[in-house]
């Protein structure tokens, strides 16, 4: 690609989207990737050839269903936009004969769309059913059958299909219908309502009130806003389809430094790694110190167990977070920026490094950018899977060549970091952000969310949910909302037990705590984090000491060993922890647990270490009677216990993410297609 | 300056002082295990926490600096308690060995636990079971009873530049050890011993061989000799409760008779004998052009490791003489065996010195073994000595002076200064001098090379000759001085330098590996003003007017790099790098 100029972006600004009018995108990020995309990509690039079918396969992110994994969006001529889930090649296959070919849609594929509509635009053509209730396959077939029956009395079967769903975004529900293309979406449908729907609506045109669902998407996706549409590989695709680098254009030509601080202080957007800083006023600092040098860095080192929230923002849009980055290095007088990516994540490392390769190529990094006076260049530093170093110092002295392992703040980052020189690091998920704020304007950031917590933020929700996922909500959603009407409920319709979150740092919210709106302060108050966005669902057949000795253990694994508390105080609580949990621990150990944990909480030097006690100590809070259950049980309690334990996991998918996973904590109940 | 309160007290102090060097100001002592006077804070320990009256968290007093308007607790009943906490995990990772260690008695985690009164297994115990490293015969590392305060890690990579010591591998299993998990003796190690003597317990502890000087000494057939290393004089009062710097020279020559050695000898006098050979090399080179220039010492058995292998493109510039410690063990087997008719082979030479590396240099090269045996059989720390005396049931400092043996005991206060950083310089210019130009310096004293400064620079005249000498100690600073002779060689002008002293140990040898515990900037200037003294008050206070070096010339060696001399007291250096390039 030839380098671009400021009135190549402005023409890019100014174009209507072109897009192919029929085209297969498959989603290929890790997790599709170890579900088998690839596979399905193959398949579907051999069957076109095959059939000699004129459609574009086109390579996208992933846009959060991890459930469905692998997920394809498939754009035909007179066909609804669909994505079809769970896709394995000889489901590709299918996709193809039956939908491309015969313009008709696959049953038991299909997820329906969350931009539900209350208006009845177009004629449908197809409906979608789904029974949301707890043993959905018979009556979703009933409720086909039934619709299909009706049509075909009615003569409109030619029309209209009917057409089981994989899941419809709507959960314990009942019946759930979805009528395309225009969305229309009914809830609660009993065996009467389906000859009303099919006159009043298919026939009629009419929205039948009664049955219409209203309630909107809880989500709002800003820092996903392309994640599983643009093409991760093409900066083309991200130019045209995404405005692509015209937030980096408007900071440069319409913004100074300062007023894009501003803007970014307007937002009120804070660190999403999971202390909450103020990411303006860390630009701020940064921008405040005199120095020769000034450095951005991206911290990508994601390594709480289940969270994914950052590899799939990079694997799906690195583009948007190397625009963000741009634009932080534009406000605080940078001009070189670390990102700063765990070696555990090969996908997102390529993507990064093509997407810096890109941009250099079409002159959006290197000197005087646009032919604006701001020079910049980036790059990409792996980090050897060390948990630790996601913690700043640490990370530091990482990228500079050093153990990984903190140092003592102040100084901060922000007054001596990398190579001495003031730093400001960032999330993936805070720099993804910043575009969309620089493009749509700091006030419509900050009004989503809560009064100290503005935005979105996006939740890698794993564990014992039905449709485990990446979710990005505004603050303020409850955990109740996010678990049961984005991601369906607990698995197997048991009983929710728990949630945790804030991964490793951060604790446990008991069922009665789910009404809590999600924000920085509250889950602080429970005991808990926001951290970086790791959500664990329990059910109540999970041991929370066994939780609890899940996480301490990662913290105790993944400590630096620099300092003692951590160092020592990790083990001991492990070995207590572990002696409970085989029924040998005795009155005494909960007092010296408390105390090992006040120890850690003052006296280590990192987060860490003074957050490794939380899951513990939230346990103990909330579930000291479990505790207390295994010391005057004994022994031939705890055999009880694992026995329990052991058949409930041979029941159900794992209860956690394994701790130190090959590729990727891959969420659960993804159907073991790895 | 800096206006806080700690414990409701005022204080002031200049910016970036510290809170725990604040409070220590104003007579508050927080406990610390992991800083250590002179080194950065590592910040491992978490024994110093305080509080910042409206903080919630709290901090560490050895790497924040005081800010105006703080209002410092530190010690309330949470602080204490984590205080006591942290120290029981500690301790639930430390063997329970006290008895039986190095530093029992000497240990600050000792002394610590002693202060909390630590209940007996609150917390049950863990110590990895790992074997010792006592590879080097110098220096053993017991890794089990390392706290990871990182003090020896740092002394070894920042102020010795060596990087011998490392932290591997992490969590419960973090272990300073050799990088690459070698033994110490395959590791760059130069065994200086500044990480045993930075230890604040006994994981790092010199090789004890005091079992076999008493084996020596109650063998009949052996006849023990022993010397004292200048340094040693003014430290080893330390280990009796003295002051630093207290000169027990005199005591120390009653105390070793007393302890069965059949002649007691001073490295006072071989350090006069060196300099006579070294200043007359420096003559060579510098007057006759016959060798290159700088000339550089080599009297230090760190450095010289350190040379040959990370600086070995300097080997021609190496002083060839011995150090004082070899000099005095050849003669005492040639010369001394000689002249009262006694078999070297039965001689036993055990020499008191302040360093771990000494104890390498005796077995260094075959030059080592000029005597035809091993020159000295075995090297004493100051804390071995010291352990030795107690053992002995002498009463020390309540001794009667004694006097050395004559032919290898008289010193002037030229030699008593090698001890000191530039002392060897001062001493060497001071027969230089004489030697160019036939005249007594006017005024002995080259105040230019004194002082703990890392690097001290001077000019001094001879014979209308300005001569540009350079002082390094710490190794971490001998490479600015060498990298500049390397840039003037490189651009082919004149060296910068005529003559440069280096001394691996920051201050010199009163600041050695084996020297007792404690030392920090405030001993090394109280034991160097004990030397200066010692020099001061000496009647005479150059080597070259040394009678008994005059008559050892006389009567044995010959001239000042004669034959003789260069066969007995001179010494190679070999290359051996580290790292093939």
């Amino acid at each position: 690609m030839k380098a671009l100029t400021r009135q190549d972006l402005e023409a890019f600004a100014r174009q209507p989207r072109a897009e192919p009018p029929e085209w297969i995108r498959v989603q290929l990020d890790t997790g599709g990737i170890a579900a088998g995309a690839e596979l399905v990509h193959t398949a579907l690039a051999a069957a076109r050839d095959e059939r000699h079918l004129a459609f574009s396969l086109l390579r996208a992110g992933s846009v959060g269903y991890s459930f469905a994994d692998p997920v394809i969006e498939v754009q035909s001529a007179g066909m609804p936009r669909v994505h079809y889930g769970r896709v394995t090649p000889e489901v590709a296959a299918q996709v193809l004969d039956t939908h491309v070919v015969d313009h008709r849609l696959l049953d038991d594929h299909v997820i329906a769309t969350r931009q539900r509509s209350t208006a009845l635009a177009l004629p449908v053509t197809h409906i979608l059913v789904r029974d949301t209730g707890p043993d959905a396959t018979s009556k979703t077939e009933f409720f086909q059958f039934s619709f299909t029956e009706e049509l075909k009395r009615r003569g409109l079967a030619e029309r209209v299909q009917v057409v089981r769903a994989l899941d419809i975004g709507i959960y314990d529900e009942g019946a759930v219908v979805q009528l395309l293309p225009s969305a229309v979406t009914y809830a609660n449908v009993l065996a009467p309502d389906v000859a009303r729907i099919v006159a009043e609506s298919i026939e009629g045109g009419r929205v039948v009130d009664d049955l219409l669902w209203k309630t909107p998407d809880k989500q709002v996706r800003i820092v996903l806003r392309h994640c599983g549409d643009v093409d991760p590989d093409s900066l083309e695709d991200y130019l045209q389809h995404a405005d692509g680098y015209q937030a980096l254009r408007r900071a440069l030509f319409e913004f100074t430094p300062e007023q894009v601080i501003a803007e970014m202080k307007l937002a009120a957007l804070r660190g999403r790694g999971g202390a909450g800083f103020p990411t303006w006023m860390k630009w701020q600092l940064t921008r405040a110190q005199p120095a020769p040098q000034r450095y951005v860095i991206c911290n990508g080192d994601e390594g709480d167990p289940g969270a994914f929230m950052d590899r799939s923002v990079l694997e799906s849009d690195p583009h948007a977070v190397l625009e963000g980055m741009m634009i932080a290095a534009y406000a605080m007088g940078s001009t070189k920026g670390y990102f700063y990516i765990r070696a555990e994540y090969p996908k997102a490392v390529e993507r990064i490094d093509r997407a810096i390769q890109q941009a250099r190529e079409a002159g959006l990094l290197g000197a005087n950018i646009l032919g604006s006076d701001f020079s910049f260049a980036a790059k990409v530093r792996l980090g050897a899977g060390a948990f630790v170093c996601g913690e700043e110092t640490a990370l530091i002295a990482s990228i500079e060549g050093r153990r990984g392992s903190p140092s003592p703040r102040p100084p901060y980052p922000s007054v001596r970091g990398l190579w001495g020189m003031p730093t400001a690091i960032n999330n993936v998920e805070t720099l993804a952000c910043v575009p969309a704020i620089l493009t749509k304007g700091g006030a419509w950031f900050s009004s989503f969310g809560t009064e100290t917590s503005k935005g979105t933020k996006v939740f890698a929700v794993t564990g014992k949910v039905r449709n485990a996922q990446l979710v990005e909500v505004p603050m303020g959603t409850t955990l109740r909302e996010i678990i049961y009407e984005v991601c369906g409920g607990v698995l197997d319709g048991k009983d929710i037990k728990a949630v945790q979150t804030g991964g490793p740092s951060g604790g446990v919210i008991p069922v009665q705590h789910l009404n809590t709106p999600v924000s920085y302060e509250t889950l602080q108050q429970l005991g808990s984090i926001m951290g970086s966005g790791g959500m664990l669902v329990m059910d109540k057949t999970d041991s929370m000491v066994e939780v609890a000795k899940f996480y301490l253990k990662f913290c105790v694994d993944e400590s630096c060993g620099k300092c003692a508390p951590c160092r020592i105080g990790g083990y001991q609580l492990l070995q207590i922890l572990d002696r409970i949990s085989r029924g040998r621990g005795n009155a005494d150990d909960v007092p010296l647990i408390r105390r090992i944990c006040v120890a850690m909480q003052k006296a280590s030097l990192c987060g860490l270490g003074q957050t490794a006690p939380n899951p513990v100590l939230s346990t103990l809070r909330y579930f000291n009677e479990e505790y207390q259950a295994f010391i005057e049980g004994g022994p031939s309690y705890a055999r009880k216990m694992s026995r329990v334990a052991s058949g409930a996991a041979a029941a159900n998918a794992p209860a956690v993410a394994p701790a130190r996973p090959l590729v990727a904590p891959l969420p659960t109940g993804n159907g073991g297609a790895i | 300056m800096i206006r806080a309160r700690i414990n409701q007290i005022d204080v002031e102090v200049a910016e970036g002082t510290s809170i725990l060097a604040a409070a220590r100001g104003v007579q508050v002592k927080i406990p610390t295990l992991c800083k250590h006077k002179d080194l950065l804070p590592t910040a491992a320990c978490g024994i110093c926490i305080v509080r910042n009256k409206g903080g919630n968290k709290l901090i560490r007093a050895c790497c924040t600096p005081l800010e105006n308007g703080m209002e410092i607790t530190t010690h309330d009943r949470e602080i204490v308690d984590v205080r006591r906490s942290t120290l029981e995990l500690i301790l639930s990772n430390h063997p329970q060995a006290c008895l039986t260690c190095g530093r029992n008695g000497e240990c600050e985690l000792q002394s610590l636990a002693a202060d909390f009164n630590i209940p007996l297994e609150s917390i049950k115990r863990y110590v990895k079971d790992v074997p010792r490293d006592c590879s080097t015969g110098s220096i053993i590392i017991d890794f089990q009873k390392c706290i990871k305060c990182g003090r020896c890690i740092q002394v070894c990579q920042e102020m010795q530049n060596v990087w011998a010591l490392s932290f591997l591998d992490r969590g419960i299993n973090t272990r300073m050890a050799p990088a690459g998990d070698i033994t110490l003796a395959e590791s760059p190690c130069v065994k200086c011993g500044q990480c045993s003597a930075h230890c604040p317990t006994g994981a790092i502890v010199e090789n004890d061989e005091t079992p076999l000087v008493w084996e020596a000494l109650h063998d009949p057939n052996k006849i023990c000799v022993v010397q004292i290393a200048p340094s040693v004089r003014v430290t080893v009062g330390e280990s009796f409760g003295l002051p630093p710097g207290t000169n027990l020279t005199k005591k120390l020559y009653a105390a070793l008779r007393r302890l069965g050695f059949a002649a007691v000898f001073d490295t006072n006098f071989s350090a006069d004998l060196t300099i006579v050979e070294e200043a007359s090399e420096f003559i060579e080179r510098f007057v006759h052009q016959r060798g290159q220039l700088p000339l550089i010492t080599s009297c230090c058995p760190s450095w010289t490791d350190f040379m040959e292998k990370r600086h070995y493109d300097f080997i021609d510039n190496f002083s060839t003489a011995k150090s004082p410690q070899q000099m005095l063990g050849v003669l005492a087997k040639t010369y001394y065996a000689q002249k009262l008719g006694l078999d070297p082979a039965k001689i036993f030479v055990v020499s008191i010195m302040p360093c771990t590396a000494k104890k390498y240099e005796l077995s260094r090269t075959e030059e080592m073994y000029a005597s035809g045996f091993k020159d000295v059989d075995v090297a004493l720390t100051t804390r071995e000595l010291a352990r030795m005396l107690k053992q002995s049931g002498i009463d020390f400092l309540n001794l009667a002076d004694g006097a050395p043996d004559s032919m290898l005991g008289d010193y002037t206060g030229a030699g008593t200064i090698f001890g000191a950083t530039g002392g060897v310089m001062e001493a060497a210019l001071r027969t230089a001098y004489f030697y160019a130009t036939g005249k007594k310096l006017a005024k002995v004293e080259v105040e230019a090379v004194r002082g703990l400064d890392g690097v001290k620079e001077g000019t001094i005249d001879i014979a209308g000759t300005p001569v540009r000498v350079a002082v390094a100690h710490g190794l971490a600073n001998v490479e600015q001085v060498l990298d500049r002779v390397r840039a003037a060689r490189k651009a082919g002008t004149d060296t910068p330098y005529h003559f440069i002293e280096v001394m691996a140990c920051p201050g010199g040898c009163i600041g050695g590996g084996g020297q007792p515990y404690g030392v920090d900037n405030e001993r090394r200037k109280l034991r160097i003003a004990g030397l200066y003294a010692d020099d001061r008050d000496c009647a005479i206070r150059c080597s070259h007017d040394n009678p008994e070096v005059i008559r050892v010339y006389d009567e044995f060696l010959g001239q000042p790099l004669g034959a003789r001399a260069h066969e007995l007291l001179h010494t190679r250096y070999t290359a051996r790098p580290l790292y093939k390039r």
